[in-house]
């Protein structure tokens, strides 16, 4: 994993673990050998491709509350566009701070779309009422700007006694934490756990109404239509299993590196709160702060102001405004997240280098 | 996990070529979020509009290129984000077509499997595909065009089992899988004329397909489209050898009269059921497929051939081609066909 940068954006994406690069490899290949089979075909390269395919779906569930069924697609937003959309589910409440994609099919459903508001400290008061009419809350579990950790478990609870149905984006949160208890619908995505992009997947709870929104070969129990990419399921799955195996020592980690980056950032204020929160990730303004420019002064450190989807919009975050910050301390807020493969020695250079980028501005 | 299967069932998926392979070695390196502002950001969205603009020209195709997780989301948004309603399609469409119809007028083939291009004079999206994955049947799509855009309709076509191979045909959108041309599973396109045919749903690709881009699988898609498809005349010798023989020896080739893509033959063994064919090759190490590999394990018969009208769709397999298929790969089905036909 060489590279001429320190990469401190593991919320947009994460690095390929060299584990899941190599169960990919079997299944990339050319006539030599039959890795490169059609699962859904018949013939013996074809049975030996599924095998493969559903020692990933095992190892991906593994991640995942007991029970349930994983449903292979194409990434997370995928997965959140098929829980909202494919069946109708009356009105919809969701957090002030998801993703984009919840908040987009949520808006492109036909029910009515109630906002949670979340309090300074970024979280969702788990007694919020919900509006009547309300088919399916929306709550994640990591916040992936400000990396809070929701009260999903009591908010669960909440929406299955009002009658409605629990979806829980666990993207920042699966193969990092133990998974949310209680949500009906958790739609993940590989490359944010060291797996491979263009495979995600929805997890649905067992006796759940869920229904295609690709339609086609009927792949996926009909469920979600397109031939499965071995080899993307196989990466998957491998990164799955390892992210499995060192949650602890992940974790761990992780912990380390944001207090090593604190104790460099001290005089940064922390967005959201200090205690329900994942360490991968912290969200640290200074005021007065440009935070646009010393994204691009800094070349050698790829961290970013938000979501990677959010950015270039040059709009100050959503989330931190929801979090009550004035524009001018959103637009002074950097993001920065952690990893597996992140070093103590590249969190000291990079904060040194951000600390002077900012104390250079002035600020 | 042999290399002694003989692989003759490329319309279902096909051996990934090594520059594709070596592209998507090349994207793993290149791993940021294309959508970061960063640095390493901005270079995987260089490489991923790079790929774009490649892949323009590999198809020689001036329209818009939606990038997507291969045909059958790229039909799925086609279809569903049309500005236009969804008039009619062809009888034997793929499923991924099909499933989304609701209740589309279903434009028939005659007995070859060749739809009449006067009755596709509509002025809703008609989707027509280029080439039968079941039988490589070649539709008029010039003709269907003319018709289709006469009555102010737009033409959606299928290319998964086309793009790649032979040039593509003149639509307004088209939807393709890079696993069928030495590609990875896991990447297509749809390409439109314009995006303003589509209502946008959000997100990456100018708000019309969202979620993280998948570089890896993008530049390993430009890069297969790139190596060419030279091989198809050596494809299309081979297929007439094979039918030459089969013929002889009392195989029935399905619209043998069509125009049909090179990589694509279906072939009724009369009185032997396809189920059985498949077992006895699969256990002399041959893979081929009795219709697509979707359906595979129903015993549905298919819908390509019942549209067709043709008798005996229980006792037909398709053999598909590829660019490493070889004469004596061709020889040796020839052979154990022959033998289970009882003419050997």
């Amino acid at each position: 994993m060489t590279h001429n940068f320190i990469y401190l954006d593991n919320q947009a994406t994460t690095p390929l673990a060299p584990e899941a690069r190599d169960a990919m490899l079997p299944w990339l290949s050319g006539p030599e050998a039959m890795g490169f089979a059609n699962p859904h075909s018949p013939h013996k390269a074809g049975r030996a491709a599924m095998a493969a395919v559903e020692v990933a779906r095992d190892q991906v569930a593994a991640l995942l509350p007991p029970g349930g069924t994983v449903i292979f697609t194409s990434g997370a937003t995928e997965a959140i566009n098929q829980a909202i959309l494919s069946v109708p589910r009356g009105g919809i409440a969701r957090s002030a701070i998801e993703h984009a994609a919840v908040i987009e099919a949520a808006l492109a459903g036909t029910g009515e779309v109630q906002e949670l508001p979340v309090n300074a400290d970024g979280l969702v008061d788990p007694e919020v009422e919900f509006a009547t009419g309300t088919g399916l809350v929306a709550v994640m579990q990591v916040n992936n700007e400000i990396g809070t950790i929701q009260p999903v478990e009591r908010l669960a609870e909440r929406a299955h006694a009002a009658g409605a149905l629990f979806l829980c984006d666990a993207v920042q949160g699966v193969g990092k934490i133990a998974p949310p208890e209680g949500a009906d619908f958790i739609p993940v995505s590989a490359h944010k756990l060291y797996g491979p992009k263009g495979i995600g997947a929805l997890w649905v709870g067992d006796g759940v109404e869920i229904a295609p929104l690709i339609h086609g070969g009927g792949q996926e129990g009909g469920l979600r239509s397109g031939t499965l990419s071995p080899a993307l399921c196989a990466g998957f799955g491998a990164a799955a299993a390892l992210a499995r195996e060192r949650m602890e020592a992940d974790f761990q980690h992780l912990q380390g590196l944001a207090a090593l980056a604190r104790s460099i950032l001290a005089r940064w204020t922390l967005n959201g709160s200090e205690t329900s929160r994942w360490p991968g990730n912290l969200n640290l303004r200074v005021k007065g702060l440009d935070a646009g420019r010393l994204i691009s002064e800094l070349r050698g450190v790829a961290f970013s102001a938000g979501s990677a989807c959010g950015s270039g919009s040059g709009k100050p975050s959503r989330v931190l405004k929801a979090i009550g910050l004035a524009d001018a301390d959103a637009k002074a807020s950097i993001r920065l997240g952690f990893g597996r493969y992140t070093t103590r020695d590249e969190i000291e250079e990079a904060c040194r280098q951000i600390e002077a980028a900012a104390l250079s501005q002035g600020v | 996990m042999t290399a002694e299967t003989i692989y003759l069932d490329h319309a279902a998926t096909t051996p990934l070529l090594p520059e594709a392979r070596a592209a998507m070695e090349e994207g793993w390196r290149i791993w940021a979020n294309p959508s970061s502002p960063h640095r390493a950001g901005r270079a995987a969205r260089a490489a991923f509009e790079d790929a774009r603009s490649r892949i323009k020209s590999a198809l020689d195709w001036d329209g818009e290129v939606i990038f997507t997780s291969g045909a059958s989301e790229a039909l799925a948004i086609a279809i569903s984000r049309s500005k236009l309603h969804l008039a009619a399609v062809s009888a034997v469409e793929h499923e991924a077509v099909l499933r989304h119809a609701g209740d589309a007028v279903r434009l028939p083939v005659v007995d070859c499997g060749v739809v009449d291009p006067q009755t596709a004079a509509l002025s809703g999206l008609v989707a027509v595909q280029h080439a039968n994955n079941e039988t490589g049947v070649i539709q008029p799509l010039f003709q269907i065009a003319e018709q289709v855009r006469a009555a102010s309709g737009l033409l959606l076509a299928d290319c998964a089992q086309t793009a790649g191979k032979v040039p593509l045909p003149d639509a307004d959108m088209i939807a393709l899988s890079a696993h069928k041309f030495g590609g990875p599973i896991g990447a297509g396109a749809l390409l439109v004329r314009d995006y303003a045919m589509l209502e946008p749903s959000g997100g990456q690709e100018r708000g019309y397909r969202g979620g993280t881009e998948n570089l890896p699988g993008v530049l390993a898609m430009t890069a297969a489209l790139e190596v060419g498809a030279g091989w198809m005349a050596e494809a299309d010798r081979l297929r007439t050898h094979l039918e030459t023989a089969l013929r002889a020896s009392g195989g029935e080739i399905v619209a043998d009269d069509a125009p049909r893509i090179a990589s694509i033959g279906a072939v009724r063994m009369p009185g032997v059921s396809a189920a059985s064919q498949l077992i006895r090759l699969d256990a002399k190490g041959i893979a081929v497929s009795a219709g697509s590999a979707c359906s595979s394990g129903s015993l549905k018969t298919s819908h390509v051939l019942d549209a067709m009208a043709f008798a005996g769709a229980s006792e037909v397999i398709r053999v598909s081609i590829g660019r490493e298929t070889t004469e004596a790969e061709i020889d040796k089905f020839i052979f154990e066909w022959q033998v289970i036909a009882g003419k050997i």
